[in-house]
């Protein structure tokens, strides 16, 4: 046995494996993208309606928030994927339903992050850009949101790759995806590449690192860069 | 009504059953220094923040320039922008630098000219001796020199009265003399302003009239030599006597 057979990789050079690995994290990638900016999007909003003072408001956010917190992804998964489809007889194919289900989870996470960020501002910035005579659209615009973004950025990066790395259950339903797709090779070749398991993991592994490497990268200079 | 005239009737402020400040009439004249005096808690920050209309009010009316301060109103921006307010933590916008802080408002609420603004804002960031901190941020000033721009940033509109909340109760002592000696310029120059302060010696410097509350109501109104010297009721001589010490 060769060194690349010995580490499990020689599975890679057969035929078009390499290239449906990446096709697989593509996949991955696209539920988080676009998860993730659904997740920003609707997390900025429920943010905001999570500081809203009315009781109503107080128990709808705090509702939906546990039920993020305390449902398991792939729960959720399976409950809008097959629950969805067999239930309600509603068609949704295993992308749609991951992106349902990690959307749902990114809301709530990432309002809660909002809302945590818009209450970090001490009473007395608000009331300094009152006393100098700013309105409320000033005051937001120039304090409020800006500082409440600084405070943001470097948690919300952390939720981003979370999410990234959490994409890995949805192979679970049945998505093709990077998962799976190592899955897949390992299987289809456990006779002739016995170490397999190994390489693909050990890249699959890389490649959600070269995925959310970046991103946690720009997190900590943001972070360094905005430190009060 | 001259111009930055305030005049205070029969203010009534309570939180819930708590009653702050009873019955509070005041009348400050253009030009003048008034120095509020008082234990702790007896209603001093409240009745400056009543002023700038940050807190509602029970009963009574503040009257600048003969308009109504109402924290709710549509208008309420346009009267704070004649009222400069400091207050004890300073408040400068972290994410902005010096100069950004003094500019802010009199470029977002006044809409005047950046460049305008820019001189002026350097002219008094030299005046409270920091022209060359202008593209600092907050955080690498001592706390002195955050009050001095958090003072430079309520010139910069040109305010007609001056609020200054204890704004040397959170310096270290060798810091308190380099912004009270800014104030002490600005009363010089005929700036009306209305101080709260535990600087006993500054107060009777700076003061033409001292106001001490006790319990949310005025107790006694005197010209601080007088009221230094010979204060008139019990109460204020108790309070003076907590600044002094015997062996
Ligand atoms: N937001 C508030 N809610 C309830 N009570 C308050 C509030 N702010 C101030 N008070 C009360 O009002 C009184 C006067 O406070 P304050 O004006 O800060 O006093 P001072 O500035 O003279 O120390 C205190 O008894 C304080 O507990
Ligand atoms: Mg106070």
């Amino acid at each position: 046995m060769d060194l690349l057979g010995l580490l499990g990789l020689d599975v890679l050079l057969k035929g078009t494996n390499a290239l449906r690995l990446l096709g697989g994290l593509w996949v991955a990638v696209r539920v988080s993208l676009i998860s993730v900016a659904f997740s920003i999007v609707g997390g900025l909003l429920f943010g905001i309606f999570m500081t809203w003072k009315n009781p109503l408001a107080k128990v709808i956010s705090r509702l939906y928030l546990e039920v993020v917190r305390i449902m398991p992804q792939l729960v959720l998964l399976f409950i809008v994927f097959f629950g969805g489809t067999r239930a309600l007889g509603l068609n949704i194919d295993a992308e749609l339903s991951a992106i349902i289900v990690f959307s749902f989870w990114g809301i709530g996470e990432m309002g809660d992050l909002v809302r945590g960020a818009l209450e970090s501002i001490p009473k007395h910035q608000y009331e300094a850009a009152e006393a100098l005579g700013l309105n409320r659209a000033q005051m937001y615009r120039h304090v409020v949101i800006p500082l409440a973004v600084r405070r943001l950025i470097p948690m919300s990066i952390n939720l981003v790759t979370r999410m990234i790395k959490t994409t890995s259950l949805i192979m679970m339903i049945g998505v093709v995806e990077v998962m799976k797709v190592g899955q897949q090779i390992i299987e289809a070749n456990r006779m002739t590449s016995p170490n397999a398991v190994f390489g693909i993991y050990g890249i699959i592994l890389l490649l959600y690192f070269v995925a959310c490497w970046p991103i946690s990268k720009l997190g900590e200079h943001l972070e360094r860069k905005w430190a009060a | 009504m001259a111009e930055g005239e305030l005049h205070i009737e029969h203010l009534h402020k309570a939180y819930g059953d708590h009653v702050v400040l009873d019955d509070i009439n005041l009348v400050v004249e253009p030009g003048e220094v008034v120095v509020v005096i008082g234990p702790s808690g007896c209603g001093k920050s409240t009745l400056l923040r009543c002023i700038n209309g940050l807190e509602e009010i029970q009963g009574g009316q503040i009257l600048l320039d003969g308009d109504v301060v109402d924290g709710s109103s549509k208008d309420i921006a346009s009267l704070r922008a004649k009222l400069g307010m400091v207050f004890q933590s300073y408040e400068l916008f972290p994410h902005k630098t010096v100069l950004e802080n003094v500019t802010l408002a009199p470029t977002v609420v006044q809409k005047r000219p950046k460049d305008e603004v820019e001189a002026e804002a350097i002219a008094l960031l030299e005046r409270v001796g920091l022209a060359d901190r202008a593209k600092d941020f907050p955080r690498q000033l001592s706390g002195g020199q955050k009050q001095r721009v958090a003072l430079a940033r309520a010139l910069a509109m040109k305010p007609e009265i001056l609020l200054l909340d204890e704004i040397t109760a959170a310096l270290d002592p060798e810091m308190v003399h380099e912004v009270l000696d800014v104030i002490l310029s600005l009363a010089r120059e005929g700036k009306t302003m209305i101080i709260v302060t535990h600087e006993m010696s500054f107060a009777r410097a700076v003061a033409d009239r001292i106001i001490f509350i006790d319990e949310g109501a005025i107790v006694e109104e005197a010209a601080p030599a007088d009221f230094f010297d010979n204060p008139t009721t019990e109460r204020a001589q108790k309070f003076l006597r907590t600044f002094e010490y015997e062996k």
